[in-house]
């Protein structure tokens, strides 16, 4: 199968940091593909790096077959690639409708359809439309991140850290709508929560100092108990 | 009671000018976080443009017209060639927008003349009216109600259209906007291009105001931006006209009682806020509408 993106020996600076060195992985159309590993392991920059936040200075970003490398944000963003950052990325002073419709592409029938469908997968999102975003909960900012991103027409989505800072029950709700989300685009899912990681993955690649050090399919890794302790620190 | 009257109405509309000016700056510096001293550049090239056209085609309207395509023009450029090499270094902003304000300014001598130039408002915005035993100016009655146009025309695009959310949303958070797929570089051009037209405005309606124009005007009444923007808030948008209104009437008020006082007070008034308030008097962090 030929992979809807393909991350090749990608190296990355921040400042004088040399932050991805090598990192190599592919994803497959309609997987989710975990990119597991420890704090600072480059995750986050991986991300930022495909969306050309982070600009590669060597290696290439292949999507759909077209290298994107050197693209800027917008541009990619606009070849069907939604982001999802690990802050959330929400506008504060913007209400939770302003802040969809400034994610709005176009004002189509089929926008329109996204909306809707993400409005029942999130309602408290419909709930709160008048509130200003940033007096949203953590949850709820996540939900709104994630309902901003998939409202284009994307194919595939960058998600990182979802679970970051939330309360248990606010996870499964979270979890349970990127289950859902999973059966209509391809995801790029990063997270520190391995048994949400475990739950949803499909394929994972596992970061460390910067570089892609295993891979595989996520029911490999739940039975791999020395990479889990190695890598991951999960005894 | 007439006096009060008076003093207040000539400082709206004074205030309403300073609006003008400064609106643009804020806009700019809470979206694009710039420090654009050649702002005053745009004043005084509004001011001149303005007239020329109004001489060329004896029709007031079309020189405000002329005065904001050329706020709109010269700020493409400005942009385009001055701002955008210095993105992110506040003290290259500052130098090279400075030294562009004495290019403009040198450039009305070159183009314009040196001289200073008597200005005549149209007849029918010239003069006054009496209400009940008041006097109204005329043209101070027009200054003031195209300042309201303006911020109520300003207000509703930030709030209620997509261009105007994206502004505020990229004051928020502009990388978040360029993950979003809105390309930032070209509303930075567009929100500077507005905020140089608006000066330009501001500066054709002053010197119908004034009665003269001279080609230091711009580098006369461009500190008078930046006193408004850091009293009302860097970014705050509704901060600039309340701000321009006080530092409007404070100085005619000074002027008319404390005349030896009236040169300093808004410099007194700038010092006060920024030791009392340093994030100005109607701030919050970027563009707002409150």
């Amino acid at each position: 199968m030929t992979a809807l993106l393909k991350v090749d020996q990608v190296d990355t600076f921040i400042d004088q940091f040399h932050i991805l060195q090598n990192v190599s992985f592919d994803v497959q159309p309609g997987e989710v593909t975990v990119l597991l590993g420890r704090n600072g392991a480059g995750k986050t920059t991986t991300l930022r790096t495909i969306m050309g936040l982070n600009s590669a200075k060597s290696g290439s970003v292949m999507y759909k077959g077209e290298e994107i490398t050197k693209l800027p944000a917008y541009q990619i963003a606009r070849k069907g690639i939604g982001y999802v950052p690990e802050d959330q990325g929400i506008f504060g002073d913007l209400t939770v409708g302003e802040n969809m419709r400034v994610a709005m592409q176009k004002e189509d029938d089929a926008t329109k359809e996204r909306m809707e469908w993400v409005l029942n997968l999130f309602p408290d999102l419909k709930t709160f439309w008048n509130k200003a975003g940033g007096q949203l909960s953590g949850g709820q900012k996540q939900m709104l991140s994630i309902a901003r991103a998939y409202l284009n027409e994307n194919e595939l989505l960058l998600i990182d850290e979802p679970s970051k800072g939330l309360a248990p029950i606010i996870v499964e709700k979270v979890m349970d709508s990127i289950q859902q989300m999973k059966e209509k685009t391809t995801i790029v899912l990063v997270e520190q929560n391995f048994y949400m990681a475990s739950q949803i993955g499909d394929t994972f690649y596992i970061l460390d100092d910067g570089t892609t050090v295993h891979s595989g399919s996520m029911d490999e890794l739940k039975t791999n108990e020395e990479l889990k302790k190695k890598y991951l620190g999960i005894a | 009671m007439d006096i009060i009257f008076t003093l207040t109405l000539n400082g709206l509309a004074i205030g309403m000018l300073f609006f003008l000016l400064a609106a643009g700056l804020t806009l700019v510096f809470g979206l694009m976080d710039v420090l654009n001293f050649a702002h005053g550049g745009l004043f005084v090239w509004g001011a001149y443009t303005g007239l020329w056209v109004y001489s060329l085609s004896s029709n007031f309207w079309i020189g405000v017209l002329g005065a904001i395509v050329a706020g709109l023009l010269i700020g493409a450029i400005t942009e385009l060639f001055i701002i955008k090499p210095v993105y992110g270094n506040h003290v290259q902003q500052i130098l090279i927008t400075l030294g562009f304000l004495l290019v403009l300014s040198e450039l009305i001598k070159v183009v314009f003349g040196a001289d200073i130039k008597a200005v005549q408002p149209p007849s029918y915005l010239d003069g006054n009216f009496a209400l009940g035993d008041l006097t109204i100016i005329k043209y101070r009655l027009f200054l003031i109600v195209m300042g309201l146009f303006v911020f109520i025309l300003t207000t509703y695009i930030l709030k209620k259209t997509r261009i105007g959310l994206i502004v505020r949303a990229g004051v928020i958070n502009k990388e978040m906007v360029q993950a979003l797929g809105i390309n930032i570089r070209l509303v930075f051009m567009a929100v500077f291009m507005v905020g140089s037209a608006m000066a330009a405005l501001g500066g054709f309606l002053f010197v119908n105001y004034s009665g003269t124009a001279f080609p230091e005007l711009g580098i006369e009444y461009g500190i008078f931006a930046f006193i408004v923007v850091v009293i009302g808030g860097m970014g705050s948008f509704s901060g600039s006209l309340l701000a321009a209104i006080l530092v409007g009437l404070a100085q005619v008020y000074f002027q008319y009682y404390l005349p030896s006082l009236a040169i300093a007070v808004n410099m007194i008034l700038m010092t006060a806020v920024l030791l009392l308030r340093p994030q100005g008097l109607f701030t919050t962090r970027g563009v707002s509408t409150k």
